[in-house]
């Protein structure tokens, strides 16, 4: 009895009512000789919903309440020697019991244990009839009623179209549930994380070095949680990427809208189009794999030490990354600058790139500045270039040609691998997240609002 | 008077002429850097790639002597799957060079034949029963030293201390290549196992039905939200500041960094809601709630490229509001969603930093049957073979990376043949 049958059942059930309900208006209103108030069909959906929607509510929430009834159902019988003990120890030994008797290995089990066994199968037995029974009961609830309410004057398409209003109107809630879903997680455990480390020491101190000693001698484990290398390197690779990103884009949105031929733009754009379609895990490769020793060696030959991880070679990657959409973003602002403005530094004799330098670009300004942004936004955010080829050791310094590590860099390496909930190091990467979140989303609001303003002037 | 400005003009012609050329080769470089970038990533990329689709092999005349194998039935499957082909092989290998004797001499061949060499021959012995008692002269698959000398990544004239092969084991692989029983063959096993520590038994299958299975969730749940979400917010929303709270709020979280998205399904869907850790499942709706804002946003700019006349239409017939949006303005506005779908779905397939979040970055050799099995998924795998050390990592590392675009090129191409085919200009 699994889940995906009981599944396949509503779904053969719904079918049938929808037919059910459809033959039940049309037979009401041939024996009563009067017009459906709504096309027959409408009956027929009204019906099918009323099956369904109820029952896959119900088994959400029966859901998030299943495990909780097989477990207290089966510890109520809890040997005495188990009963002294503490509640994070009662949870470790319920989730080490289900593991085990899931997997079949129950007979790894303390003897005193093994007793709960039938309990935990019989417990499982029960809520699955709960669920398959309830489901049903809902359904056959649900056909009666419909049964009953079907008349021929019942304005059936009403009903069907205000539940599709409803579930559009969640569809767009989502998005909404989706911020309050990244703010409550990134805030709650933040939370977390600053009552064991002061949050003066997390957003001032200058010292990074997040294993947690386990042993109160252990070397090297000081546990750390200054975060301003991590901002520092952070700021240093994207400044290298806005560096290359920024001229390179901009003049490449200028060439292709004022002076290439046709043919060029109609080879180049789709080109640049998949450059900024590369997953960015292919970036790193190429940073980790060619740029990262290129650099290396060629700065070995100018007589300079290069780390092996230099900011240089992941700003410099992650630089060719945002050159397309810095490119793009521009384009559209350029291409919004009205004609009329270029014809009239033409006619006052200046030449094309005197007309882009002194009337497009300050025409287009707060666009490209707002695109600017969003592009910085994006390097701050960028994950696996830097993962790849940007250290792990949380430098101070300016010099490209060093290692750095980022704030994306701390949240990957905190959170992969094993992990415990309740440590500062885990609650660590989650208030990394919150900052780097209001971070992008101020550079976002910001830049947003700006290319939406200026949209607007030449409309 | 007007001379002299004629003048002044005329002397700083030659001058600002100049400064109209320089300006536009800037312009020109610019444009060839970003170009030159996208090739020389291609070259590297398939350059290193390509070797990784062949996969060196011995030819080896195998005794399979059934008391040797100590199988007593040879109808009983367990007996061939399990029997110990590994010895037979090296004993093969062994006769191979009837001059070399001595355990030390023999203990170089040891790394000649792959750790899953006798795996892969008794999937071909449960095909061949009639192998049993006979010598066969059959291809076993080579160990990755092998394969990086056949490849030329391992060549004599390095210092013998610097490379995996010492000068003996070289003589006896030139030997092998000479006499015609080391070849490199089509890597078939490539398309058709999973993951493995060892790099020539290493296959994309797993990280690409993981991969499937992931995109499959976000595309089953994304595509009816976003365009539910975009319907309601370009045909029935009222314009209050609620609606611009939710289209602020879409355009926000379009531009939110992927790994934030990481960092929710951690804390919600795998603490609060207990959901499997590494499974598609849960990779696929984190890849929903972030490829929702590209769909919703590309959805709602093609309805509102549907012309208001047909809207007035329907309406003027007497159809309901629910009845225009959904007969008519709808299967308009399709073509301009799939399209923006498959570019959301696109963006979902090569997504890297929020599977490692959920745990998709776990070593899973096994291929995922179902979206709840642990799996990984084709970024997550270049990622992690590009961190290994062994040098045969390299080339699948960049075959990955290959097998990926043709993927993504592919459904690129897919939604610009959908917008070009279908798209109507009213």
């Amino acid at each position: 009895m699994s889940f995906k049958f009981l599944l396949l059942i509503l779904a053969l059930i719904t079918f049938a009512a929808f037919f059910l309900g459809r033959s039940r208006a049309q037979s009401l209103a041939t024996a009563e000789k009067v017009k459906l108030a709504a096309l027959p069909n409408y009956y027929g959906y009204m019906t099918a919903l009323w099956c369904v929607v109820p029952v896959l509510f119900a088994l959400f929430i029966w859901s998030q309440f299943d495990r909780g009834f097989v477990l207290s159902s089966t510890f109520e019988a809890l040997p005495a020697e188990y009963q002294a003990l503490s509640v994070d120890e009662l949870t470790s030994l319920k989730s080490n019991f289900v593991n085990s008797v899931d997997a079949g290995l129950s007979s790894d089990l303390p003897e005193a244990l093994q007793t709960l066994v039938p309990r935990y199968e019989q417990a499982n037995k029960v809520a699955q009839m709960i669920k398959l029974f309830g489901a049903l009961f809902l359904v056959v609830v649900a056909i009666v009623v419909c049964w009953f309410v079907i008349r021929p004057a019942l304005r059936a398409r009403h009903i069907v179209e205000g539940f599709i209003r409803y579930a559009l109107i969640a569809s767009s809630l989502i998005a909404i549930l989706t911020t309050v879903g990244i703010l409550l997680s990134v805030i709650f455990e933040s939370i977390q994380f600053f009552k064991k480390v002061s949050i003066i020491e997390f957003l001032f101190g200058t010292h990074w070095s997040p294993q947690i000693a386990i042993r109160d001698d252990q070397v090297g484990a000081s546990g750390a949680f200054g975060a301003v290398p991590l901002f520092a390197g952070t700021m240093l690779i994207s400044l290298i990427a806005m560096v290359i990103a920024v001229p390179i884009g901009l003049m490449t949105a200028i060439y292709l809208t004022e002076y290439a031929s046709k043919r060029l733009r109609s080879i180049a754009k789709p080109a640049l189009e998949i450059l900024a379609g590369i997953p960015t895990v292919v970036y790193g490769v190429f940073a980790a794999i060619t740029v990262a020793p290129f650099i290396r060696n060629s700065g070995g030959l100018l007589g300079l030490d290069v780390s092996s991880e230099s900011a240089l070679a992941a700003g410099l990657v992650m630089g060719i990354m945002i050159i397309p959409f810095v490119s793009s973003l521009s384009d559209d602002v350029i291409n919004a600058v009205p004609q009329s403005l270029r014809d009239g530094a033409y006619a006052l004799g200046s030449t094309k790139a005197e007309t882009i330098r002194s009337v497009l670009i300050p025409a287009a300004l707060p666009g490209i500045v707002g695109s600017v942004l969003l592009a910085a936004s994006r390097a701050i955010g960028e994950t696996m270039i830097v993962v790849m080829a940007a250290g792990l050791s949380a430098n101070m310094t300016a010099n490209p040609l060093e290692a750095v590590t980022t704030v994306t860099v701390q949240i990957v390496t905190l959170l992969t691998g094993d992990q415990e909930f309740d440590s500062a190091k885990t609650l660590a990467a989650f208030a990394l997240g919150l900052m780097l979140f209001i971070i992008t989303l101020i550079l976002n609001v910001f830049a947003l609002h700006v290319v939406r303003k200026y949209r607007e002037q030449y409309d | 008077m007007t001379n002299k400005v004629r003048e002044q003009v005329k002397s700083t012609l030659a001058k600002r002429y100049a400064a109209e050329r320089r300006f536009r080769l800037f312009g020109l470089v610019s444009v060839m850097i970003g170009l030159a970038f996208l090739c020389l990533m291609m070259f590297t990329i398939i350059s290193k790639g390509l070797p990784a689709f062949t996969q060196s092999y011995i030819q080896l005349s195998v005794n399979f002597d059934l008391e040797e194998l100590e199988i007593s039935d040879v109808n009983n499957e367990e007996a061939v799957q399990y029997a110990d082909y590994d010895s037979v092989l090296k004993q093969a290998l062994y006769d191979a060079f009837p001059d070399v004797s001595g355990r030390k001499a023999k203990k170089q061949f040891r790394r000649f034949l792959s750790s899953g060499a006798g795996y892969r021959v008794s999937k071909q012995v449960a095909n061949n029963l009639d192998w049993f008692n006979t010598t066969q002269d059959i291809w076993v698959l080579a160990g990755d030293e092998v394969n990086l000398f056949m490849k030329g990544y391992i060549r004599a004239d390095m210092p013998e201390n610097e490379r995996q092969l010492n000068d003996q084991q070289m003589a006896w692989l030139a030997t092998l290549k000479e006499e015609g029983k080391l070849k490199k063959r089509f890597n078939t096993a490539f398309f058709q196992y999973g993951d493995s520590r060892e790099p020539e038994l290493a296959g994309i299958l797993g990280a690409l039905k993981g991969s499937l299975l992931t995109v499959f969730v976000t595309l089953l749940l994304s595509f009816p939200i976003g365009v539910a979400a975009a319907v309601y917010l370009e045909e029935f929303a009222p314009s209050n500041w609620f609606s611009d709270v939710i289209e602020v709020n879409i355009n926000n979280l379009a531009a939110v960094p992927s790994i934030v998205y990481g960092l929710l399904g951690l804390a919600i869907f795998i603490n609060f809601f207990e959901l499997p850790r590494s499974a598609p499942l849960v990779g696929g709706l984190v890849l929903t709630l972030m490829t929702l804002p590209t769909i919703i946003i590309s959805s709602r700019s093609a309805l509102k490229a549907v012309p208001p006349s047909i809207r007035e239409a329907a309406l003027g017939l007497g159809a309901s509001k629910m009845q225009v949006v959904f007969h008519h303005v709808v299967p308009l506005a399709m073509p301009g969603m799939l399209t923006g779908t498959i570019i959301g779905m696109a963006q979902a397939l090569g997504e890297t930093a929020p599977l490692l979040m959920i745990g998709m970055v776990a070593f899973v050799v096994e291929v995922p049957q179902g979206i709840t099995d642990p799996a990984t998924v084709l970024p997550v795998q270049i990622f992690l073979w590009a961190d290994s050390p062994e040098r045969g990592f390299e080339e699948k590392t960049a075959a990955a990376i290959m097998v990926l675009l043709v993927f993504l090129i592919t459904m690129n191409s897919l939604a610009v043949y959908l917008r070009k085919q279908f798209e109507r200009r009213w």
